[in-house]
């Protein structure tokens, strides 16, 4: 069970009142008429599956119903950190490209 | 290999049974194979016992970093059954049923498949409407299926609560009659030993950590243990370590890791003969041979690598059950457990070249797999031989993520799987 912080609400709650929503830092295409079919598939379908360190986006569903982002382990499930759409993370995987 | 029989049950009790074969050769892997399937699990193994028996592909390597159906062919809930609603899946998932069908007598080996019927319940209009359209598409497809009232279901299944005063009560039901429950330890076991017999050498305790590639090409498996292994062809059925070892090849699949769990009770007498499963209220169940009932649970939403699931996940499919079986409130829970299951964004499977030359994936079963163990190995092995997809493969290229051409079954077959 996974305790929460939501940085909206400043307060930490229970995994219940929560909603992942995958992965974070995916930005939209900035010129979406001119995209191939590649580019297109690749911002709908594929994500990151790291197994290790990962930045996700969650969404605080029956609290604020704000968006923001935690950094977590997918193996040992630790939350490294919790920040708010719009802020980089400050715990980032060494590796490249995972 | 010796062949299993009443008449060699008799003669071995006369030694005590102690002269039994081994079931399979622990063997040192060679320089090089025609084909090395990375993935000793149910569909890794079909795989490679398919490739011997159907292709005369013998000199085939299966690796598997711990022991022969050890991930979630060993975690599952055991059910098979093949009412997908779209035709590409319907017809993958019904091969695998027409192989389930004659498997035990195929293998030598008891993989004690039970065709005892899945119900699927629906619990709204909107289910029941989903329900006639799958049961009639699945009926087009030559898929037995029926649809049933209240009333049929509570005389198939006298301990489930069928009334008008539960939360969600049940309005109907899909039945897939030859649909049912395959053990499946066995049927890694079957297939591994059969596999082995042909020729298959089953490498244990053996870990790839590169895809050795030259020119776009792969040529083998770096492994932990034994160095470079070559191959013509590699194929990989890893399951939730996919994205893994398709990122040591360089490129991504449309993937996403999550836990999915289930758990069993201590085990009661017999009180339920067929497995229902309830897409709604979600929660699935089936009783074993050995009498404890086998519940299914819905994936974490989050990502994760970690073998358990969580305690929320748990706590909404026992409601769930408890709101179909108010008969199993002071069942108790013996164990619980989870899987890594790899999911797809249409819940549909990838049979698969990649942008790598011989280098092929089947992955993606999500939460779906064990029931297609013997049509995902059969359908894989002659994409192996051939060196492309084969015809029931060729809906499920990792491509169509690029192309748009999905196979939606998310919901369509029932999300409870």
């Amino acid at each position: 069970m996974f305790h929460i912080y939501c940085p909206h609400c400043e307060d930490h709650r229970e995994e219940e009142e929560f909603h992942a929503s995958g992965e974070a830092h995916i930005p939209r295409p900035l010129d979406p008429q001119s995209c191939s079919d590649e580019e297109w598939g690749e911002y709908l379908y594929f994500r990151k599956n790291p197994r290790g360190l990962h930045h996700e986006l969650w969404v605080h569903a029956v609290g604020c119903r704000k968006f923001f982002n935690i950094t977590r382990d997918t193996v040992t499930y630790e939350i490294k950190e919790v920040y708010k759409v719009g802020e980089k993370p400050s715990v980032t995987s060494s590796e490249k490209n995972q | 290999m010796e062949k299993y029989s009443g008449f060699g049950l008799f003669t071995h009790s006369l030694s005590c049974h102690e002269n039994w074969q081994r079931v399979w050769r622990n063997p040192q892997p060679k320089k090089k194979y025609d084909v090395i399937i990375v993935g000793g699990g149910g569909h890794g193994l079909a795989t490679a016992y398919y490739l011997a028996k159907v292709h005369n592909i013998t000199n085939v390597a299966v690796v598997e970093k711990g022991y022969l159906g050890g991930g979630n062919t060993a975690r599952n809930t055991t059910i098979v059954r093949s009412n997908y609603l779209w035709d590409e899946s319907a017809h993958l998932y019904e091969h695998a049923m027409k192989l389930w069908e004659g498997l035990s007598q195929d293998l030598n080996y008891n993989v004690m498949f039970s065709q005892r019927g899945v119900l699927n319940l629906g619990h709204t209009l909107q289910d029941m409407r989903d329900i006639e359209r799958r049961v009639n598409a699945n009926r087009l497809n030559g898929i037995d299926g029926e649809v049933l009232d209240a009333k049929q279901i509570q005389e198939l299944v006298p301990a489930m609560d069928c009334s008008a005063n539960t939360r969600y009560p049940v309005m109907g039901a899909s039945w897939q009659p030859r649909a049912g429950v395959a053990r499946h330890d066995a049927v890694a076991w079957g297939y591994a030993r059969a596999a082995d017999a042909l020729g298959v050498d089953l490498i244990q305790q053996c870990e790839v950590v590169d895809i050795v590639t030259e020119d776009g090409a792969a040529v083998g498996v770096e492994t932990k243990q034994y160095g470079t292994i070559k191959a013509d062809r590699v194929g990989c059925v890893v399951a939730g370590n996919s994205g893994v070892l398709a990122k040591m090849a360089g490129f991504r699949l449309p993937l996403e890791s999550h836990p999915l769990q289930a758990l069993v009770s201590e085990p009661i007498k017999p009180v339920l003969d067929t497995v229902v499963m309830s897409n709604h209220v979600h929660g699935y169940i089936s009783q074993s041979d050995k009498g404890d009932l086998v519940i299914g649970a819905g994936i974490d939403g989050y990502n994760g690598y970690g073998q358990r699931g969580s305690y929320p996940t748990i706590e909404h499919t026992v409601q769930a059950i408890m709101e179909l079986f108010p008969i199993f409130s002071r069942v108790r829970m013996n164990r619980q457990w989870g899987g890594i299951v790899d999911t797809c964004p249409d819940a549909c499977p990838i049979i698969s070249a990649t942008p790598v030359e011989n280098l092929f994936f089947n992955c993606g079963w999500g939460t779906g797999g064990f029931k297609a163990t013997p049509g995902s190995g059969h359908v894989f092995a002659a994409t192996l031989a051939q060196g492309e997809a084969s015809k029931l493969a060729k809906p499920f290229s990792m491509f169509r993520f690029y192309d748009g051409s999905l196979i939606d079954e998310h919901g369509a077959a029932g999300v409870a799987h």
